[in-house]
């Protein structure tokens, strides 16, 4: 889809975020993962499933008046690692990054093994996962070895 | 070969060249397992079991004594400062501070590895969770390599809690270094081993099979190990009581053996092999068990720098 013709679904922001290339379907987590429930006064668009030539079908969430965290931009990673962050500001994109999964994920999700180390409260252990596949994505603790998969770390991150 | 100052917290950490060298150590120790050694005289090996297992903790104990150094212990959380509200991490800590290296027992997995992170000296560990018990790992292997002379190229059963027990899941590990012909894995549908030990399998290129029936394969076994399958992990008790008769090792299911199947178990056993069969060529787990002490003597000296 060209530029011309997404700005009829979507009007410009003037200072804020484009999430651009998010898996169709997962705008939503997204929002979940920034907190935002729209009771925040900003400007928010939503665009799912439309047509885009890298991914068939994809999602567009903009966001006006805040830019993100690298903590927030970690989180995204996990669920929609495709995406595209475009920092706009006065109506132009000032910073454009890829998401990257990072090889080592740390102290954002769970281990989802009840009887982890990394769960026991008390001990000074930041859950640790390591990339075992990114597409689809399938993590692998540090500590215990268990596996985590797309729907347990959207699950999660709600 | 680098064993010193190392952790050892999964059996894969080593290579099989790894552990063979280990094997020829352990074999030189098997003459000293009555006497005491020098090679440790000046060392300290801090024993933590925060989950109780006598057999494990007196192999340790006996083989640091044989090596000349001197050990420190606690055992099971109710007895020490760790049910009064210090946590894992103190602990090792405080350990760290005392002695040359540290074993580790623990309920919960991967406390080994965190153990390591927090501890300066090498952390063995000696069981955590339900997957890793990589000393009994050693001994299991070292008990087919000095009894049939070679590790590589054999048919192999694992039986029973093949989900939550840590000798099985260690040794299905340890086993799949040393290309099996064939590994069958052999457990009621609850049990059987994780995604996670199929995945390591896959990767390692092993020939293996999942089968409830060990009446089926077990005139092509070499080796067969037994594990214990518990009631409790069974949410129907009914369930439990229809499966249990399957995964019991007796005469009747060896009549179809081979002549030099070797059995194995890293014991304590309840009833998952029945007496009768102690007295039969096929019972190793007794020459099994007496490795401990060897194996531990020939890994702490390696690991605590007694010997190269
Ligand atoms: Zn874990």
């Amino acid at each position: 889809m060209s530029e011309t013709s997404r700005e009829l679904i979507v009007s410009k922001i003037r200072n804020g975020t484009v999430i651009d290339h998010i898996p169709a379907g997962t705008a939503l987590q997204v929002l979940n993962i920034l907190g935002i429930t729209g009771r925040e006064g900003y400007r928010v668009a939503l665009v799912m499933n439309v047509e885009s030539s890298k991914l068939g079908r994809k999602d567009i969430v903009k966001v006006e008046n805040r830019e993100l965290k690298p903590e927030e931009v970690n989180k995204i990673a996990l669920i929609a690692p495709t995406a595209t962050i475009n920092i706009i500001r006065d109506y132009r994109v000032v910073r454009k990054v890829k998401v990257k999964l990072q090889d080592v994920i740390e102290g954002i999700i769970k281990c989802p093994n009840p009887n982890c180390i990394s769960n026991l409260p008390r001990e000074p252990i930041k859950p640790k996962f390591r990339v075992v596949s990114r597409n689809p994505i399938k993590l692998k603790c540090v500590y215990c070895g268990r596996y985590i998969t797309g729907d347990d770390i959207a699950r999660q991150l709600h | 070969m680098g064993f010193k100052g190392r952790d050892v917290i999964a059996i894969t950490d080593f290579t099989p060249e790894e552990l063979l060298h280990l094997f020829n150590v352990a074999k030189t120790m098997e003459k000293y397992c009555r006497s005491r050694l020098e090679l440790l005289k000046d060392k300290i090996l801090a024993l933590a079991f925060f989950e109780p297992s006598t057999r494990t903790m007196f192999s340790f104990q006996t083989a640091m004594h044989r090596l000349g150094g001197s050990v420190i212990w606690f055992s099971s959380s109710e007895a020490t400062s760790i049910a009064k509200g210090e946590n894992l991490a103190d602990t090792i800590r405080m350990l760290s501070s005392y002695a040359d290296a540290i074993v580790i027992r623990h309920r919960f997995e991967g406390a080994a590895a965190f153990a390591a992170e927090i501890a300066d000296v090498p952390v063995i560990n000696a069981g955590d969770g339900s997957q890793h018990h990589p000393t009994q790992a050693m001994i299991d292997l070292y008990t087919i390599w000095r009894e049939r002379g070679r590790i590589e190229g054999l048919n192999v059963g694992v039986l029973g809690d093949l989900r939550y027990g840590r000798a099985a899941a260690s040794f299905i590990y340890a086993i799949s270094m040393f290309k099996p012909k064939k590994l069958y894995l052999i457990s009621p549908e609850l049990l059987k081993v994780r995604s996670e030990v199929r995945d390591y399998l896959e990767s390692k290129g092993v020939d293996y099979t999942e089968t409830t029936r060990l009446d089926e394969v077990i005139d092509e076994l070499d080796v067969l190990y037994v594990t214990r399958v518990q009631k409790e992990r069974f949410p129907d008790p009914a369930e439990y009581e229809k499966v249990k008769g399957s995964y019991r090792v007796d005469l009747k299911v060896l009549s179809k053996a081979k002549e030099d199947l070797m059995i194995l178990h890293p014991l304590p056993r309840v009833d998952e092999i029945a007496l009768e069969v102690d007295n039969t060529r096929y019972a190793y787990y007794f020459k099994q068990a007496s490795y401990g002490v060897p194996v531990r003597m020939a890994l702490l000296a390696l690991v605590m720098g007694g010997i190269e």
